[in-house]
């Protein structure tokens, strides 16, 4: 039998490792990925609690599944940023290792 | 929500998550996320949210994906090669990550109702998309429509910023 704790489990590694990835990770493109990871992690226990906590009616809660959604919005836009911020400063300094971006102004 | 399709979809989810970490090459990495993304997926449809399942793969792995791969090749980015690891951060970084497993696990164990199977759920007399779609029009309208405003700013700001001249 699957329990809630099971999903919560999974979402609490999937969550360290991506947190490992940016703590790790020196590449910026790697970093923005263990992010992704990271905000899915969060997602997969926002949708264990919301098919965990049924209504009087019988269906999941349907709240925290739009929370997701706005999660993903949220993520797909930052994505999109990251990225942009990334090919700017890669056409800077040609580098895209945050050993060599260490400073705010150049 | 049988332990025999849980199982290999966690573990697929997890191994291909360390996977993005572990693999030196953004390419190799890139992949990997998407293989973790689809195995995620399929969780959240084992969970009965086909709604969330199926924009996972097609926000993640179809555009998400397509958008980091198209930016590791146009900057033609290899793997990293010839530069030392500093032990030091890096056992930092696996102690910090591995303190903040040992937390998650102490309270997950601590927590009563996660050792609960879940509830049956009654036939929805319409489906997933409905529902989750009426709440987003009458509930959460007003964040619904700035979440809009978002990606439009973020919109303007992507292009703003793939200018040639940044001033």
């Amino acid at each position: 039998m699957i329990t809630l704790g099971d999903y919560l489990i999974v979402s609490g590694i999937l969550f360290s490792i991506g947190f490992a990835g940016v703590m790790l990770r020196r590449n910026l493109i790697v970093i923005l990925m263990s992010l992704e990871l990271m905000l899915n992690a969060a997602n997969l226990s926002l949708v264990a609690f919301s098919r965990f906590r049924v209504d009087p009616s019988g269906l999941p809660n349907y709240n925290a599944q739009v929370f997701v959604f706005f999660v993903i919005t949220v993520a797909a836009a930052e994505v999109a940023v990251g990225l942009a911020i990334l090919v700017a400063l890669f056409r800077a300094r040609e580098t895209t290792d945050v050993k060599d971006i260490s400073r705010l102004k150049f | 929500m049988s332990p025999f399709l849980f199982w290999p979809f966690a573990l697929l989810t997890l191994i291909f998550g360390a996977a993005v970490v572990i693999n030196r090459n953004p390419v190799a990495s890139a992949l990997s996320l998407v293989v973790s993304f689809l195995g995620l997926s399929a969780l959240f449809m084992s969970l009965d949210a086909f709604f969330v399942g199926i924009i996972q793969v097609l926000v993640y792995a179809g555009a998400v994906m397509v958008l980091f791969l198209f930016i590791i090749m146009l900057l033609n980015l290899r793997a990293e090669v010839g530069r030392r690891i500093n032990w030091l951060a890096s056992a930092g970084g696996i102690a910090v990550a591995i303190a903040l497993l040992v937390q998650i696990f102490l309270v997950i164990d601590r927590f009563q109702p996660a050792a609960k199977a879940f509830p049956l759920l009654s036939r929805s007399p319409i489906d997933d998309v409905r529902n989750i779609g009426a709440l987003l029009f009458s509930n959460y309208n007003l964040p619904f429509q700035i979440v809009g405003v978002l990606v439009l700013v973020a919109t303007i700001g992507v292009v703003l910023l793939s200018k040639r001249e940044l001033r």
